[in-house]
């Protein structure tokens, strides 16, 4: 019995570990597509953070310089997007595309370059990467069956971007919902028009979507190179971006809905690396990679209207010009 | 049609501006491609002459970069023609992929067939492969109002993980540890291009230029006629123009995209044609390598036209040949500035063209009225809206 909760306990961290750079990312991108801005470019973002906080975390010996690296990085790719977008009514989903490209090559030349290490930067280690944290109290309550290894194992002794994701979450919630921000954030996706005719700059409120994202996206690249893996690998991201943006879709654009997207996109995943060549009863052993494809087949049956419907931000993707 | 009344003069500056559009984009895409190059302390002056030493400097290189160049043409049609229908089709390379597995698996079970039947046989499998794997997003778009971008997205991870599985599990020789499949039969080898090159002259060397750089000419010419010369073409430009004119004069959208698609994954299965057929023999992990995205920048670069496509399939094909050869003169520089140059290829002209347009035009032509908007506009319409 012990056996089976300690498992799930397993699997309930490797979920919550997995999960996290798949929501900072999805809840960014849906900052952008809230706003108007069609967001492909996660994953771009994710890579120009991930190699960003690694270097400066390999170079000044600090995590938190890493991160903040990481999510200035990821901003200025966000302010290119928003340059071609807003600033220029580009079309989105091909500049969103073009940055993922030009990102890949990019952090995969300047690491070579820089480190020459073969496309890596050097390994972290000590302060220059995000390590566990044991909440207070998870040594004290270590003995009570249950609660002791819920709070041990699932709770407690994660990096603090884990902790960071999980406070965005609710955060993000209260920005896009409860704040005047959020309001013309999404007035700004659903009839930018009417954002314009009450004073407010439709331009203004997508640049900010824009740069939220690109700080989201930042925070889960420096997750992925400097608190779960220590030290950037080329193409590092390996489609957690477009996954994040199939959870954002699948959560139909809603923080919450989205964030528990993430949770089972990164459950399967967690159950997949787990199962690897296990014979289960009945259905014998699971190939890893159908269990890879899961999220995508989900994601194109939701679009498809067969697992409910996604209804997107009316005017997103529609390049805003203000009348003259 | 405006432009029919207008001047000759006027004319012939018009179409000067799509025309210098791409090498203005080119320079510019270099232009900051050469400040990564500086950032990593290498001169880009130099890294360039490499890169077309690399790409020309000889008949066997030359050849490698027409073999590139033609993967390229092949993706760069496929977006191309669903471009021209308003559709931006991102799946080019999981069409591709499953292209080369339906052309594989006909080249596997080709042992003892007559010389002469395996390899039309593979090349229309590779091409009906591709078709059906845009069959589905170009379907759901039209009927279920799935959006194509996000579906063709993810259409790539699913070939992925589902080539992934086959090579690994099913297709992979036996006692063999990468995952690949056997070699298959001599019978079902493209033809290489080293006797006829030799004729005139040109040494290929090993490059494994072959019979598909011919296909890939046809297919140009085909698609140029199926655009311009046909009613389904007509039809198609006529979508991508405007959906409600097009279907007011009585086209229907869902017929007109779903045939799109399929012809746009015909084109992008077709480029596994040159890899699996004409090089490698044998089916083996990411065979596409990107070419797939590539597609869409030598799309958004020839302007979607087969001339284009053809010259900036060149480009790119010289790219990828030269950039191989780059970090033997330049260790700090691997080939992936290629692909920096690709993205900021795709940036420049598909996402910047208004920021450029303006200045080139107003460059040629000081005094410029407004005229018509000749790129199609790519629909973004995300999420389902049920049947229509």
């Amino acid at each position: 019995m012990s056996d089976v909760a300690l498992f799930v306990a397993l699997l309930a961290a490797a979920t919550a570990r997995g999960a996290a750079p798949l929501v900072l990312a999805a809840l960014g991108g849906l900052f952008s597509e809230r706003s108007g801005i069609v967001d492909v470019g996660l994953e771009g973002k994710m890579l120009a953070g991930a190699f960003a906080a690694a270097a400066a975390a390999a170079i000044t010996g600090s995590a938190w310089i890493g991160l903040g690296a990481g999510i200035a990085a990821s901003m200025l790719v966000a302010a290119v997007h928003g340059f071609a977008c807003v600033s220029h009514a580009g079309n989105q989903v091909v500049s969103g595309m073009a940055l993922n490209i030009t990102m890949s090559g990019m952090t995969a030349v300047l690491a070579y370059a820089w480190f020459r290490e073969g496309g890596q930067t050097p390994l972290l280690g000590g302060a220059a990467r995000f390590g566990p944290i044991a909440l207070p109290g998870s040594r004290a309550l270590a003995d009570v069956p249950g609660v002791g290894l819920f709070y041990g194992q699932v709770v407690s002794g994660h990096n603090a971007l884990v902790y960071i994701a999980a406070a965005a979450v609710p955060l993000s919630a209260w920005l896009v919902y409860r704040t005047r921000f959020g309001l013309r954030l999404r007035a700004a996706g659903e009839n930018p028009g009417a954002v314009e005719s009450a004073g407010v700059s439709v331009s203004r409120t997508r640049y900010q979507g824009v740069l939220m994202s690109g700080a989201l996206c930042g925070l889960s690249g420096a997750y992925l190179s400097i608190a779960h893996h220590a030290s950037f690998i080329r193409d590092m991201s390996a489609g957690k971006g477009y996954l994040a943006l199939a959870a954002l879709i699948f959560g139909q654009w809603r923080p919450m809905p989205t964030v528990l997207a993430c949770l089972l996109f990164a459950l399967a995943d967690a159950v997949q690396t787990r199962l690897q060549g296990v014979a289960l009863p009945l259905v014998g052993v699971i190939p890893v990679q159908l269990v890879q494809a899961i999220p995508y087949v989900l994601t194109v049956g939701l679009l498809a209207g067969f697992v409910g419907r996604a209804v997107a931000p009316r005017a997103i993707g529609v390049p805003y010009t203000k009348e003259r | 049609m405006t432009q029919a009344i207008r001047e000759p003069a006027q004319l012939r500056l018009t179409r000067l501006v799509p025309a210098l559009l791409p090498a203005v984009n080119l320079a510019l895409a270099l232009g900051v491609s050469a400040v990564v190059v500086l950032l990593v302390g290498e001169n880009p002056i130099r890294a360039l002459r490499d890169l077309a030493a690399g790409a020309f400097g000889s008949g066997e290189a030359v050849g490698y970069t027409l073999y590139f160049a033609t993967d390229f043409v092949f993706t760069g049609l496929a977006v191309a023609v669903a471009f021209h229908g308003g559709l931006f089709n991102i799946g080019a390379e999981g069409q591709a992929y499953i292209g080369g597995l339906a052309a594989g698996l006909v080249c596997l079970g080709a042992v003892g067939w007559p010389g002469g039947l395996g390899i039309p046989a593979a090349v229309i499998a590779a091409a009906a492969g591709g078709a059906a794997w845009a069959f589905a997003p170009g379907w759901l778009e039209a009927r279920r109002g799935s959006h194509i971008v996000i579906t063709t997205i993810m259409f790539n991870f699913i070939a992925s993980a589902l080539m992934t599985y086959l090579l690994v599990n099913v297709l992979i020789k036996p006692g063999q540890q990468s995952p690949e499949t056997r070699e298959f039969g001599a019978s079902t080898w493209l033809p290489r291009l080293q006797n006829p090159a030799r004729a005139i002259g040109w040494d290929v060397g090993s490059s494994p230029i072959n019979l598909a750089t011919a296909f890939a000419v046809i297919a140009g010419g085909l698609v140029w006629l199926y655009l311009w010369h046909t009613r389904w073409g007509y039809e198609l430009r006529a979508l991508g123009h405007s959906r409600t004119a097009a279907t007011y004069a009585g086209i229907r959208p869902a017929r007109t995209v779903v045939v799109a698609m399929s012809i746009s994954g015909a084109l992008a299965g077709l480029m596994s044609v040159n890899e699996v057929m004409g090089d490698q023999h044998r089916l083996i992990l990411d065979f596409p390598a990107g070419a797939g995205y590539v597609g869409i920048a030598v799309a958004l670069m020839g302007r979607n036209h087969p001339a284009g496509i053809a010259l900036s399939a060149m480009l790119f094909g010289a790219l990828y040949q030269g950039g191989s050869e780059l970090s033997f003169d330049m260790p700090a520089l691997t080939r992936d500035i290629v692909v920096v140059i690709q993205g900021l290829i795709i940036l420049v002209c598909g996402a910047l063209e208004h920021v450029l347009r303006r200045p080139v035009a107003a460059l040629l032509r000081p005094a410029r009225r407004g005229g018509p908007r000749i790129r199609p506009r790519i629909g973004l319409r995300i999420g389902s809206t049920g049947s229509r």
